[in-house]
């Protein structure tokens, strides 16, 4: 499979795809492909952890949720984050949840190179598709 | 673009005049009215075949009116065009969030003043670097204010007379911002906890991305008697604020595309993309949303205020002692990024209709009752801001915009180049250097930053202000150039 996550070309925002051998693993990448528009996540420590619970009517909400979710402990923590740990993710027609732990620390702007503000997560061109060697996720958010 | 694609474009579209191109109702099934693509055949060049799709997109949305439009900027966004502007009859049509974005009543500001270009320049380094200390800007900037939950609520209702009446302004600002600076109707009960959050320690922060503060100089007039009426003659100093509701309105879009996405499926409104989420627009669903969108755009508001109010203070410290009064009044606020609740003239008969400008300004003509008292006789203010280094217009609003756009005009420059391909592309260094050449100083927090919103990543300004011009929608008032740009 190669890479975790590569960002396509989208005029205003950023857009990306990541992949994962599991949806889990997907949803982990995707979330580090949203984080490294606004800072690169490799100068992060990963010292503290935050867990996420969240529960939405199908995967697309999910993944939208998701997404919103880690935007908004990384605006009103002031965190940042290294390392996503999806811990348990399920997927039924009745309901998807995941329960994840983030890893990262306070964010420090001496230490902390920020780019682009990522506004918000988008549910525009959303894709989640199981494909022959794992899965993919292609979202765009408003930067 | 390749020549394909340009060609793609033509085939598609009916050319009605130099100005003008309709997006047939049958390019994608299940539209329910035309699209209308206001640019010149320089703009329509670079336009991506993906932004006609989402302007087709929104035509198939229920009670659109008219015509799904795409003003000269228009490009890419998600679910609307930026640029898009689409008015839905009141009670058989929709509100949707995606017409306005995240970013609600994100929108600029102009302000005045009586100094001159030369008065200003020898200090100009220092200014900027007073600006860029006295307002927060970057990834997740915060304030040196904090508001309580009870402050946040009189700021949802109030809007910008909360500012005043808190010392940030004066009462001559509140008839200078777009609907006063406070739409009526706003419910901040409406508002999540979460986005209360992100709204409290924010007020008076710039952001990030195309976000700025900019020290500009009238450097031409073109239309005397407005230019007079909106306090505006060559060589004088003005500056420009552009940023929303901050991470307030995102959540706000965030919760409430949430309740919208589940709320289409149960009115069964087919989404061409989900983004555009909606309900109709008497609906609980809608109107719950149209509540909080007005605490958020009245939130706006007060962020811009806050930020002129400590400009002001930054330009008195500097110049106050040499020149007195420096006549800082606001010429007028703008917001690009809303939905209104408007009475418009179709097809002969006056209708209420809710009309969407995301990435589009309103420009109502001489002698509406919207159009503040003092600028009547003359038309709204609508304001352009050009791109990173290069020429923003002030325009006035015309009858022709009531005629064919709802009342409605450009925002800016609009996007050609993505920031992916302008860091890679591009020097953030070098770009600030080619700039300072020209006299003009950049502040950003990351050089890449400069690299993202460079002139070259934007169409011109002026190609896109020719288009309203010509169309007769706003015509130019004045150019003004930047001196110096404290960036988002």
């Amino acid at each position: 499979m190669g890479k975790d996550f590569e960002y396509l070309e989208h005029t205003a925002d950023a857009k990306f795809r990541a992949y994962g051998k599991s949806l889990g693993e997907a949803f982990e990448n995707a979330a580090l492909a949203m984080l490294n528009v606004m800072v690169d996540t490799g100068s992060v420590k990963n010292t503290l952890s935050v867990n996420i619970k969240l529960a939405a009517n199908d995967i697309d909400s999910l993944l939208f949720d998701w997404l919103s979710e880690i935007l908004f402990v990384f605006e009103v923590d002031e965190m940042v984050f290294g390392r996503i740990k999806v811990n348990e993710l399920n997927v039924s027609d009745e309901e998807c949840s995941i329960y994840a732990t983030l890893f990262g620390e306070t964010i420090d702007h001496s230490v902390h190179v920020f780019d682009t503000e990522v506004k918000a997560a988008t549910y525009n061109d959303m894709i989640i598709e199981q494909r022959d060697e794992g899965w993919m996720i292609q979202a765009t958010v408003d930067t | 673009m390749s020549e394909a694609n340009v060609n793609s474009v033509y085939d598609i579209l009916t050319k009605i005049n130099d100005n003008t191109w309709e997006l047939p109702g049958n390019f994608k099934p299940g539209m329910n009215v035309p699209g209308r693509i206001f640019v010149s055949k320089t703009l329509l060049d670079i336009l991506e075949k993906e932004t006609l799709d989402q302007v087709a997109n929104v035509a198939s949305l229920p009670g659109i009116q008219k015509y799904s439009m795409a003003m000269p900027d228009a490009h890419l966004g998600y679910g609307f065009p930026i640029g898009g502007v689409a008015a839905f009859d009141k009670d058989k049509g929709v509100i949707s969030p995606g017409g306005v974005g995240f970013d609600i009543n994100c929108g600029v500001r102009l302000i005045r003043s009586n100094l001159s270009e030369g008065d200003v320049r020898p200090k100009l380094p220092e200014l900027l670097d007073a600006l860029f200390e006295a307002i927060p800007s970057g990834v997740g900037s915060k304030s040196r204010i904090r508001v309580n939950d009870k402050e946040l609520d009189d700021i949802f209702i109030h809007g910008v007379r909360w500012a005043v009446v808190n010392g940030y302004g004066v009462e001559a600002d509140v008839s200078h911002c777009e609907s006063n600076g406070t739409m009526p109707g706003a419910d901040p009960s409406k508002v999540s906890i979460k986005a209360r959050k992100r709204g409290r320690p924010q007020l008076g922060t710039l952001g990030s991305g195309n976000h700025f503060l900019e020290v500009q100089y009238v450097d031409k007039v073109y239309d005397e008697e407005a230019a007079r009426a909106f306090g505006l003659k060559e060589g004088q100093v003005t500056f420009m604020i552009h940023c929303g509701s901050r991470g307030a309105g995102h959540q706000i879009c965030t919760d409430h595309l949430q309740v919208l996405a589940q709320a289409s499926k149960k009115y069964k409104i087919t989404l061409p993309d989900k983004q555009l989420a909606c309900a109709p627009a008497e609906s609980e669903e809608a109107q719950d949303y149209f509540k909080a969108m007005i605490c958020a755009a009245n939130y706006a508001w007060v962020n811009r205020q806050v930020i002129m109010h400590w400009s002001r203070e930054v330009f008195d410290r500097f110049f106050k002692d040499e020149f007195g009064d420096l006549g800082l009044d606001l010429v007028y606020d703008v917001a690009h990024n809303v939905a209104k609740l408007e009475k418009h003239t179709i097809d002969g008969e006056q209708k209420e209709v809710y009309v969407h400008r995301k990435g589009a300004t309103r420009a109502f003509p001489a002698g509406h009752p919207e159009v503040p008292e003092d600028y009547r006789s003359i038309g709204q203010p609508v304001i352009i801001p050009g791109s990173m280094g290069t020429a923003s217009y002030i325009l006035k609003g015309c009858p022709a915009a009531m005629d064919i756009t709802f009342g409605s005009a450009c925002h800016g420059a609009g996007r050609v180049m993505s920031r992916k391909s302008a860091k890679h592309e591009l020097s953030g260094e070098e770009i600030q250097k080619e700039l300072k050449s020209q006299g003009i100083i950049v502040r950003a927090t990351q050089p890449s930053l400069i690299a993202e919103e460079a002139p070259e990543v934007y169409k011109s300004s002026s190609d896109v202000v020719d288009v309203v011009h010509n169309l007769g929608i706003a015509t130019k008032v004045a150019r003004v150039l930047p001196m110096g740009v404290v960036k988002g």
